[in-house]
């Protein structure tokens, strides 16, 4: 018992209630219009609303699926493109001029034209979430695989080791921890994607769920669409670094 | 002692590409290793002796000159490298049965095999340790039961007991004698020490200053097995003035 209370946060829990408690004052007393600064018992009861027809529920999903899917895309071919880079110096100069200059590109100002390309629907929002992930892990991919050392490569050699045995069981392995670094970047950037891909067009999607709540002056509902795009990212970026501590056990604890 | 050699190496150099004309680290390196015969270098440091290995395990192509490996031309190789070189991501178990699995083996047969390994170099209780919780000459004896785990036929060893204690080094010559008897392997290891090239080898070879050259290539007619008194005996000393010598 002492040690389950022992393990509840408990300054930040009362970190929490005093931020709430002094949003609220300031909603309650500052005069400002409710469609400028709601009180969190507005705030609440959209919540409940939302959570009661299950919009709320329904929108996350769609925006969650964007995320997903853009990742899973993203990182295969990032991770692919990555490996044949970090392999061939030749592949490398002959791609890095297209890499940098997307790089240049904030992926905020094309979003319009890759709505306008792939349509109002999911596909253009998984796309913008893939290439934004694209980035960060490509350039992790191909750290981490140069930065595999030559002593082990010797070793495998020595026991004469195929190509894809290599690959298997030192290449991955060893380049997994800056991967996976990669990943935790790309995992939060890419809820910014998603969102900024629903923002431009959409009819579904917290960014949707967002912008709607804008259009009619219903401020608690974009915060209520806010606060889900926050537990969302948290939980993405908590699911990375649990995958990352269960795969890393065997490095020293930080 | 057969008289057809496993390995012969001809006129070997190798050279380091650099900026001035290139780093040559061996030169014109030419000797044969016959089957089941205990091979060990000696050299001061840079003369090319962990080159040579590395050539040997065709990690690295001679600049000129020819390895011929006679009866087969790519013979199991176990390689134990100067530093320990774990996988730190694999546990002490299976950082020793790498080889095996690379070879197909199953599973239950892989663990066998490694638990005899375990027990050979001393590590009992430290089977799912960490490679980062080792101490050196533990990491060390981790690398020495990885190269032998699938029995190869030629055993490449670049200072394998470096990093041991005095008492646990001397097991290990005692187990590697033994090993190299029963299993009857070829073993070309490079060492420091005069004492572990006597108590070991059938022969000693000497490298010079860089670039190495053959500089000394002594029979060691002690009789076997050879008990650690046998440091005490005329023989022994004369042998070891001699390597002494030419090291410098
Ligand atoms: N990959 C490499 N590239 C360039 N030079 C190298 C390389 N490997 C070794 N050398 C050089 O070749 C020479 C011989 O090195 P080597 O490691 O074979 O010496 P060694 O006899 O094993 O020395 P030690 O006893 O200190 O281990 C050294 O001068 C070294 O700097
Ligand atoms: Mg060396």
């Amino acid at each position: 018992m002492k040690n389950i209370l022992n393990r509840i946060p408990w300054l930040g829990l009362m970190s929490i209630l005093a931020g709430l408690l002094a949003w609220w004052l300031v909603a309650r007393y500052s005069g400002l219009p409710r469609f400028i600064l709601p009180s969190p018992l507005d705030v609440r009861t959209s919540l409940i609303k939302a959570l009661g027809n299950g919009t709320l529920l329904y929108h996350t999903c769609i925006t969650l699926m964007e995320i997903v899917l853009g990742m899973l895309a993203g990182v295969a071919f990032a991770t692919v493109v990555g490996y044949m880079l970090a392999k061939s110096r030749t592949l490398e100069k002959i791609l890095s001029p297209y890499l940098v200059a997307s790089q240049a590109i904030p992926i905020v100002a094309i979003a319009p034209l890759l709505v306008i390309w792939l349509g109002g629907g999911i596909l253009s929002k998984v796309l913008i979430c893939a290439l934004i992930v694209f980035f960060p892990v490509l350039v992790n991919t191909v750290v981490g695989v140069r930065a595999v050392p030559a002593a082990l490569y010797d070793l495998m050699n020595s026991v004469r080791a195929t190509k894809l045995q290599i690959l298997l069981k030192l290449e991955i392995p060893a380049s997994m921890p800056i991967l996976l670094g990669g990943l935790r970047i790309g995992v939060t950037l890419s809820v910014i994607g998603a969102v900024v891909g629903e923002l431009v067009n959409a009819k579904q999607g917290l960014g949707y769920l967002l912008q709607l709540g804008d259009f009619q002056y219903d401020t608690s509902m974009v915060y209520v669409a806010v606060f889900a795009l926050i537990l969302l990212a948290l939980g993405l970026y908590g699911i990375v670094a649990w995958v990352e501590r269960k795969v890393l056990v065997w490095q020293e604890k930080k | 002692m057969p008289h057809t050699p496993i390995l012969s190496v001809n006129n070997l150099s190798v050279v380091f590409p650099d900026n001035n004309g290139g780093l040559r680290a061996l030169d014109d390196i030419s000797f044969e290793v016959h089957p089941r015969e205990f091979i060990c270098f000696l050299g001061p440091s840079g003369s090319g002796k962990t080159t040579l290995l590395r050539i040997l395990a065709s990690l690295l192509p001679p600049t000129s000159g020819q390895v011929n490996f006679i009866r087969n031309e790519h013979p199991e190789i176990g390689m134990v490298f100067q530093q320990a070189n774990l996988m730190p991501w694999r546990s002490v178990m299976e950082n020793i049965k790498l080889p095996l699995e690379l070879q197909g083996m199953d599973a239950a047969s892989e663990r066998v095999k490694a638990q005899e390994l375990v027990d050979l170099v001393g590590l009992n209780g430290f089977e799912e340790s960490w490679p980062r919780e080792l101490s050196g000459g533990m990491a060390q004896r981790v690398a020495i039961a990885r190269a032998l785990i699938h029995d190869p036929d030629l055993l490449l060893l670049d200072e394998p007991f470096g990093s041991l204690d005095a008492i646990t080094r001397e097991r290990m010559w005692t187990e590697l004698s033994r090993i190299w008897q029963v299993r009857q392997k070829t073993v070309i290891m490079v060492t420091h020490s005069i004492n572990e090239s006597l108590f070991l080898a059938d022969r000693v070879l000497v490298l010079t200053q860089r670039p190495g050259k053959i500089k000394l290539d002594v029979e060691v007619d002690l009789p076997r097995p050879r008990k650690d008194d046998i440091r005490y005996t005329p023989h022994f000393g004369k042998l070891a003035r001699k390597l002494r010598e030419a090291i410098e």
